[in-house]
């Protein structure tokens, strides 16, 4: 084991002297949180919906009444009225609009007659965001535009009572594990791909390979240090990561010290991983080449970004042998439900075997010649 | 015993032979110099030495101990400073040292005191807690050669130690060298591309071309070994009429060139010119002011072993040239 702690102390006496490394690998996460987070969580707000009134009837009067409502409270969009529908959907065509809505001629005389009324809405569906969102306003409206004045006491309509379990989660939360996990493996790619290869080519493994240290030795001293610096860089992002993002009691102890768990089982997988990807790489152009592609290969199958259950079945197949799809959902587990380790315990398990086997293969791949 | 025995010692990469059946021993407090031109095997064959290349055929032992079955014990008593700088910048003299004493699993009572000596006996020892990336390459050499040292090798390998020093730190590596072999009777292998030094510090050269032995002997004996090429200088206060023609006849002579009183006489055989030289000055009553006789050096030696021609043969590219690696230190 001494010959171990030599490797490690080693390590982490160059990581203190230059930890600008390990800065760069908070600091990057950091900045995707901050910004992905607001970029997609906000509520979107002001769409411009065109409305064309041909109708000119009261129940047309209503809608726009509740249109006018809309704009005032909710706002997500602000109506603008045409007189022209071929003006509007111009307008749509050139961008300035969202939506068009259409009121048509005779929609008033339906309504009373109970004769199926409709009204249209062309939208730019190019924007998937803004159309479903204006699409969602306009549903929600219109089961309040049908109600009759008076309600009987009792219906026979099956209704769906939502109870939510947990609080309102924003996006900036929803990608707080991802992002956890994100700064570990940037850290581990630095220490342990980066760091690793280019210290083969300067020959500082040569000064290693001289002396009667073993193999497995070498890895164990090898994933040990690239650990410790992942996890310090996760564990920053555990702790300043939760304040950013506005997790309630950030600093609980006990849930620190579950969350410290799980960032070491992480570290492990993620370093161990990396020096088997690396095992037998001898260029430093490798592991910078390789970064961007490993990192959204195992990033986004993970779910830390949108749910896997929307994946092609190749892509659910990444994400099931991914150690960050177990790292995302423990942290997951963590930081927004705050479980106990029973919830994370399949988690943690997948991590601490898929490291034995990862440290194994690079052990028996390892070459203890140049 | 020798020290290292090697038995038709032979690496192949794919075709092509680097070290081929190659045979010689190193005894024991022997400073054993390797030259070759570049890709001539010397690498390898140190490589295959110090465990980290294993041999396609052939024997190997170092201390008594097989290179590929005995491989720990091996490297126990060896001390190996490779070609490259491999200290590490970030981190100072004394820690470079402490992570291989560790390395070496020396308890710490002893790691102290060995590292504290070595770091004297290569005049480091007031630079000790002073990161690496501050030091010259002489001094980073010093500190790597006390490195080798920090398990008490008993056989000590270099690969070119000296390369990339300005005159002054060789000089230093020389005579460092030469004090830590007596003192710790060691028995040294080293490679070199400086004729003068394989000259002044090794017992026994092996120039090795083409990964064979094409010459093994000491310095001495390899130089008196070629058909020699000396080089007569000499000044005379007062000379007589033809001296030049005269100069020119005596035995051996091949050319000579005079500006006014001074001749440079290129001989085949140094001393029968130089006496005969003497003889004439003597009955034709010249005064001879200076006389010096230059003898074949070990670049003579060489290219007479390996040839004139330049050998430009392509080699695997090194992750060195890679102009991705990141800049660490002074480098």
């Amino acid at each position: 084991m001494h010959r171990v702690w030599a490797i490690i102390e080693r390590d982490l006496r160059r990581f203190r002297r230059s930890p600008v490394l390990v800065i760069v690998s908070i600091i990057m996460p950091m900045v995707q949180l901050v910004v992905l987070g607001y970029a997609f969580g906000g509520v979107i707000r002001n769409l411009k919906l065109g409305v064309v009134d041909e109708d000119h009837g009261v129940p047309a009067i209503k809608l726009k009444e509740m249109f006018q409502a809309v704009a005032a409270n909710a706002r997500t969009f602000a109506p603008l009225y045409y007189t022209d529908k071929g003006t509007a959907m111009r307008d749509l065509r050139n961008g300035t609009l969202n939506g068009v809505l259409d009121i048509p001629p005779l929609f008033s005389r339906k309504v009373l007659a109970g004769a199926t009324p409709r009204i249209a809405l062309a939208e730019d569906n190019t924007d998937q965001f803004s159309s479903s969102a204006l699409e969602g306003v306009i549903d929600q409206m219109l089961p309040a535009f049908n109600s009759a004045p008076v309600q009987p006491r009792m219906t026979a309509d099956a209704t769906l009572a939502v109870v939510e379990v947990y609080p309102y989660v924003p996006y900036i939360q929803y990608l707080l594990p991802g992002v956890i996990v994100l700064a570990i493996f940037v850290s581990a790619m630095i220490g342990g791909g980066i760091i690793f290869i280019d210290d083969k080519a300067r020959g500082l493994h040569e000064g290693y390979l001289v002396t009667p240290i073993r193999k497995f030795e070498l890895i164990l001293g090898f994933t040990l240090s690239g650990a410790a610096k992942a996890i310090i860089a996760g564990f920053v992002l555990v702790t300043l990561g939760s304040i950013i993002a506005g997790i309630p009691d950030p600093l609980n102890i006990v849930r620190l010290a579950k969350m410290l768990l799980l960032v070491v089982a992480t570290s492990l997988a993620l370093i161990s991983m990396m020096f088997l990807i690396m095992v037998r790489v001898s260029d430093p152009l490798v592991p910078r080449a390789i970064f961007g592609m490993l990192n959204t290969v195992l990033y986004f199958p993970s779910g830390a970004v949108y749910p896997q259950q929307s994946f092609p079945g190749w892509m659910k197949a990444i994400a099931v042998v991914d150690p960050f799809t177990y790292a995302v959902h423990g942290f997951k587990q963590l930081v927004l439900k705050n479980t106990g380790l029973m919830a994370i315990s399949g988690d943690l398990l997948f991590l601490f075997v898929f490291t034995a086997l990862a440290m194994t293969a690079a052990t028996l791949l390892f070459r203890r010649t140049l | 015993m020798f020290d290292i025995e090697v038995e038709n010692l032979t690496k192949r990469f794919g075709d092509f032979v680097a070290v081929d059946a190659l045979n010689f021993s190193v005894e024991h407090g022997e400073v054993f110099g390797l030259l070759g031109p570049n890709g001539a095997g010397k690498s390898t064959l140190i490589r295959m030495l110090t465990t980290l290349v294993p041999p396609t055929s052939g024997t190997a032992r170092v201390n008594g101990f097989d290179v590929i079955r005995e491989e720990n014990a091996v490297r126990q008593s060896i001390g190996v400073i490779p070609q490259a700088m491999t200290s590490d910048l970030d981190l100072t003299a004394i820690e470079n040292m402490s992570i291989f004493a560790k390395l070496y699993g020396i308890p710490r009572e002893k790691r102290l005191r060995t590292i504290k000596t070595l770091l004297k006996e290569v005049d480091l020892e007031q630079w000790a807690d002073k990161p690496v990336k501050m030091f010259s390459g002489g001094m980073r050499r010093r500190l790597e050669i006390a490195r080798g040292l920090v398990h008490e090798p008993k056989i000590f390998f270099l690969d070119e130690p000296t390369t990339g020093l300005d005159p002054v730190s060789r000089v230093a590596v020389w005579e460092m060298l030469v004090r830590l072999k007596s003192e710790r009777d060691l028995t040294i292998l080293m490679t070199t591309h400086y004729m003068d030094e394989a000259d002044k510090l090794c017992d026994r050269i092996a120039i090795v071309d083409h990964g064979k032995l094409v010459a093994l002997d000491s310095p001495l004996k390899l130089k008196a070994s070629i058909p020699g090429r000396n080089i007569l200088e000499v000044s005379f206060t007062s000379m007589p009429q033809n001296w030049l023609e005269t100069l020119k006849n005596l035995p051996d002579v091949a050319e000579v060139k005079a500006d006014e009183n001074i001749f440079r006489i290129s001989s085949h055989n140094g001393p029968r010119t130089t006496v005969a030289l003497m003889e004439a000055a003597r009955g034709a009553n010249a005064t001879v002011a200076s006389l010096s006789v230059q003898s074949t050096t070990l670049d003579d030696v060489f290219v007479h072993y390996t040839g004139h021609q330049l050998r430009d043969t392509l080699q695997a590219p090194s992750a060195l040239d890679s102009p991705f690696m990141m800049k660490r230190g002074g480098m």
